[in-house]
């Protein structure tokens, strides 16, 4: 999750109550170039991405992927069923027929296009992690959190605290990672 | 944000209640899981219980028995079985409609009822899954519809719709069970961080570790529109795939072209109907009405009397076409369905699914609770007659005189019908006691919307001028 290295041991977790004032701390955060810098929020809150600079996800190529990929596999596997390996005529259709192929390539495609996309968000963000800490439990409930951790050798911890109190938190706390 | 703004601001009424605090709707969602349950839960739970019991008891003796002790006959192969087959499956479209394609459609209504749409999504499949098993008689080779490698060096006949529909369903029921646990994840990490001991542990295992970091946000919104565009034509699939069991066959009555579209229109009035059923009760015994509220309520019932009038227009079409079609076999099914020895099964049908949600055009009814109660009962008995209408009716009667015959269930089918509603209902009950029944971070979402529209002053102290320093 964090691309500095070494990984950080400590990190400033700024409260806020209010998802608009996380925004706005979160672009000025952006303008001062704090690295790994990262959000807790209880929903997903409109903009925040943007406001931090976030890439956009790549799950999307995922499901497009898989979604084809399955697809295909489906219909050559139902060819190859048909057609080669016992090739058996029924109802006078052709060994490849494929609009009667067709409802079952669909239902591999989202099938396997479905699940791979589960499966690609879990792995993007790296769940399960049951050891994961819980930085504050209101997290999940009603407040909102700005998260920088330690980027490097200038570091400066005090400075830190300070800029993101003047954001209208409700609590700016200094945490071990 | 704008947009949001103007979502809310067109709504007649607000569909939350701006002065709900988040903590507000953590607390109220979270309430009935963390009280002990009530008695009118134990009792629906255990009527429930045993319904399903005696269900499991008739499934091992028909089992043992075979499937003769069911009324079915000889022209009349199909009945109950396939009838609540196509009805539950029906009963399951609504879920993945209200999560996915108003999800598309932005329809922020959506939120406060989704997670329990779907859920009902879930049991309704597993319901509905259980019937093509057992009424193959011999169930214990149900595997043989899986295209396997085996020693007798056959594949299934992927040219036939039987075969599509173990695609169908079993893809519908993955990804739902997908989708369903997706929206899940973000609110099993709320109650973990409100619960201690043994349900911090599981509520926590269940999240699997979620944190609500925006880094994952970010993935997660994207993966969830993957999902819902995805569910979107899986659920249509899903119900044409099914019409096909009867459309692709010679029978008059089931060869028609129209079954597709017919059976979504159904399929999603059926399930709207009973989503209105099942979140009538739940906000009154959870005391969920600050959530679902009537505007959700009436916006359902909006939906049912579309569908409801494009299932009317539906069973116009088929009568009309029977009767321009000149073929005296389409022509004899349709009157003999509307005439004939099951002429009840018929007029029920028409009665409760036309007829009864025109109701719905007065405002006054839309959203009064009693009569939308009421009607959507109707229409689940209307469903399911119209979908043992279009087996049995089209069955009894075939081309042969000789051939034709009546059909009368059994106890045993009587026991497989309420079986199948004890089953769903206990597994719908058991998620309403452990599950968050309102999704909790997209109801969060809305709630901030509501907020601002409420009160579209800018938030205290522009706090950038004074970071600057």
């Amino acid at each position: 999750m964090f691309k500095s290295k070494p990984k950080p041991s400590r990190a400033v977790l700024a409260l806020y109550e209010d998802p608009d004032q996380l925004l706005r701390a979160a672009a000025m955060a952006r303008e001062h170039g704090f690295e790994g810098m990262d959000a807790f929020t209880p929903y997903a809150v409109h903009g925040l991405s943007e406001a931090m600079g976030i890439k956009k996800s790549w799950v999307p190529m995922v499901t497009l992927v898989m979604g084809l990929g399955g697809a295909v596999l489906g219909l050559a596997f139902q060819i190859w069923t048909s057609a080669f390996d016992w090739p058996i005529i029924v109802g006078g259709k052709p060994m490849i027929s494929i609009p009667a192929f067709i409802p079952v390539t669909f239902e591999c495609g989202v099938l396997l296009g479905g699940t791979m996309t589960l499966a690609a968000l879990l792995f993007a963000c790296r769940l399960p992690n049951l050891k994961a800490p819980i930085l504050d439990r209101n997290l999940t409930n009603d407040r909102f959190g700005l998260y920088v951790p330690e980027y490097g050798p200038d570091w400066n911890e005090a400075r830190v605290v300070k800029l993101l109190q003047g954001t209208g938190a409700l609590e700016v706390r200094v945490i071990r990672v | 944000m704008s947009d949001r703004a103007i979502a809310v601001a067109a709504e007649e009424t607000p569909l939350i209640d701006p002065r709900k605090s988040f903590a507000d709707v953590n607390d109220d969602v979270a309430a009935p899981l963390e009280r002990k349950p009530g008695l009118l839960w134990k009792v629906a739970f255990g009527i429930a219980l045993l319904l399903t019991l005696q269900f499991m008891a008739e499934i091992a003796y028909q089992m043992y028995k075979g499937i003769g002790i069911w009324g079915v006959n000889h022209p009349v192969g199909w009945a109950v079985d396939i009838t609540s087959f196509v009805f539950w499956i029906g009963i399951g479209h609504a879920g993945t409609l209200i999560s996915a394609i108003l999800h598309l459609f932005r329809q922020r209504w959506r939120t406060a009822i989704n997670r329990s749409a779907e859920a009902m999504t879930i049991f309704a499949v597993m319901t509905a899954g259980l019937f093509p098993l057992i009424h193959l008689g011999r169930t214990w080779f149900a595997y043989w519809l899986v295209p396997y490698p085996n020693w007798r060096f056959l594949w299934v006949n992927f040219r036939s719709p039987l075969v599509w529909d173990v695609f169908a369903v079993s893809t519908y029921f993955t990804i739902s069970l997908c989708f369903w646990y997706t929206g899940l994840i973000p609110d099993f990490a709320s109650l973990r961080d409100r619960s201690d001991g043994w349900r911090r542990a599981i509520y926590g295992a269940l999240s699997l570790g979620w944190r609500g970091s925006e880094r994952n946000w970010q993935h997660y919104e994207r993966a969830y529109m993957m999902l819902a565009g995805l569910s979107t034509p899986l659920v249509l699939s899903v119900h044409s795939v099914v019409s096909f069991d009867f459309a692709t066959s010679i029978l008059p009555g089931w060869h028609t072209t129209i079954f597709p579209p017919y059976f979504v229109a159904g399929a999603i009035f059926s399930g709207f109907a009973m989503v209105v059923t099942l979140l009538v009760i739940l906000r009154k015994v959870f005391k969920m009405e600050d959530y679902i509220t009537l505007q959700h309520l009436e916006n359902m019932n909006k939906i049912i009397l579309v569908t409801g009038m494009m299932v009317g227009y539906a069973y116009a079409t088929e009568f009309f076409v029977a009767m321009y079609s000149g073929n005296p076999f389409e022509r004899f099914v349709f009157l003999n369905r509307a005439g004939g020895p099951f002429a009840w099964a018929y007029w029920i049908m028409v009665g409760c699914n036309v007829v009864s949600p025109q109701i719905f055009w007065f405002k006054r009814f839309r959203r009064s609770l009693l009569v939308m109660f009421i009607v959507s009962l109707l229409v689940n008995v209307g469903m399911w007659f119209e979908r043992f209408t279009i087996i049995v009716t089209s069955l009894h009667r075939d081309f042969l005189p000789t051939n034709w015959s009546y059909y009368k269930p059994t106890i045993f089918d009587f026991s497989v019908i309420v079986g199948s509603f004890g089953f769903f209902f206990m597994w719908f009950l058991l998620f309403c006691r452990f599950f968050p029944a309102i999704s909790l971070a997209e109801v969060k979402g809305v709630l901030w919307s509501a907020k601002k529209a409420a009160a579209p002053v800018p938030a205290p102290a522009s706090a950038k001028e004074k970071t600057h320093v």
